[in-house]
């Protein structure tokens, strides 16, 4: 009932969302997040994502298994890139199906809440200056306690 | 024992490597990082700040009191960034 995928290559949104709880007369309402490589300063020339494989799958897994616990949903959907990326390009993508829609936006801002900081991926930035990775923000960590 | 031991984003570039079989008679994370910080320098800058650093071990959040007992595979990184 729930779909993931963790890939190197672009995805198409558009296409994921009409295929996604596609014939079903028993949904309501379906969310979507799509998570783009953003620059900041103007300076950003590539994001590097690097993840943990096997873990990446289990640990997504978890989260999508308790979203699914926690409210009524139809269907799932979590896709999320690995390797480089320019800015603009979509990083991941949730999809939830409801028969409500209080039911889909939660589980879809659950899902991406733990994705943010228990889902094994990091995040690097490569500019003219040179490459950082980007470190986990403490808001991100207490962003879990309102679960 | 003889375990593999990962390393993700900032520890796997401070060591060097992105994997390596290890053998060990760590009763616990916390042991084998001992271990491993008395053996290069290049381990010791990867585990200076254990506040910094999260383990998984058999691909399940754990920390680093937890026993080795049964366990093949430990991984070293950096708090998550994903979404």
């Amino acid at each position: 009932m729930a779909t993931i995928r963790v890939q190197e290559a672009p995805f198409d949104a558009g296409a994921e969302l009409d295929a996604f709880a596609a014939g079903r007369t028993d949904v309501g309402a379906v969310v979507t997040f799509n998570g783009v490589v953003r620059d900041d300063g103007g300076a950003l020339a590539e994001m590097l994502i690097e993840h943990y494989p096997g873990m990446t799958e289990r640990a997504i897994g978890k989260i999508v298994e308790e979203a699914v616990r926690r409210w009524s949903l139809a269907d799932c959907l979590v896709i999320h890139r690995y390797g480089a990326m320019k800015p603009g390009d979509r990083i991941m993508m949730v999809a939830t199906a409801a028969p409500h829609r209080a039911d889909a936006f939660a589980a879809a801002e659950y899902l991406m809440d733990y994705l943010k900081s228990r889902a094994p991926f990091w995040k690097k930035e490569r500019s003219a200056d040179g490459e950082s990775w980007v470190a986990a923000k403490d808001e991100d960590e207490a962003a879990l306690d309102r679960w | 024992m003889t375990i593999d031991v990962l390393y993700f984003a900032w520890v796997r570039e401070r060591i060097g490597q992105p994997r390596e079989r290890v053998e060990t008679s760590a009763a616990t994370v916390a042991e084998l990082v001992e271990e491993l910080r008395g053996r290069e320098p290049r381990y010791e800058a990867a585990f200076a700040d254990l506040n910094a650093l999260r383990v998984a071990l058999d691909q399940e959040l754990s920390d680093f009191d937890a026993p080795l007992t049964g366990v093949r595979e430990v991984a070293f990184f950096p708090p998550m960034t994903g979404g």
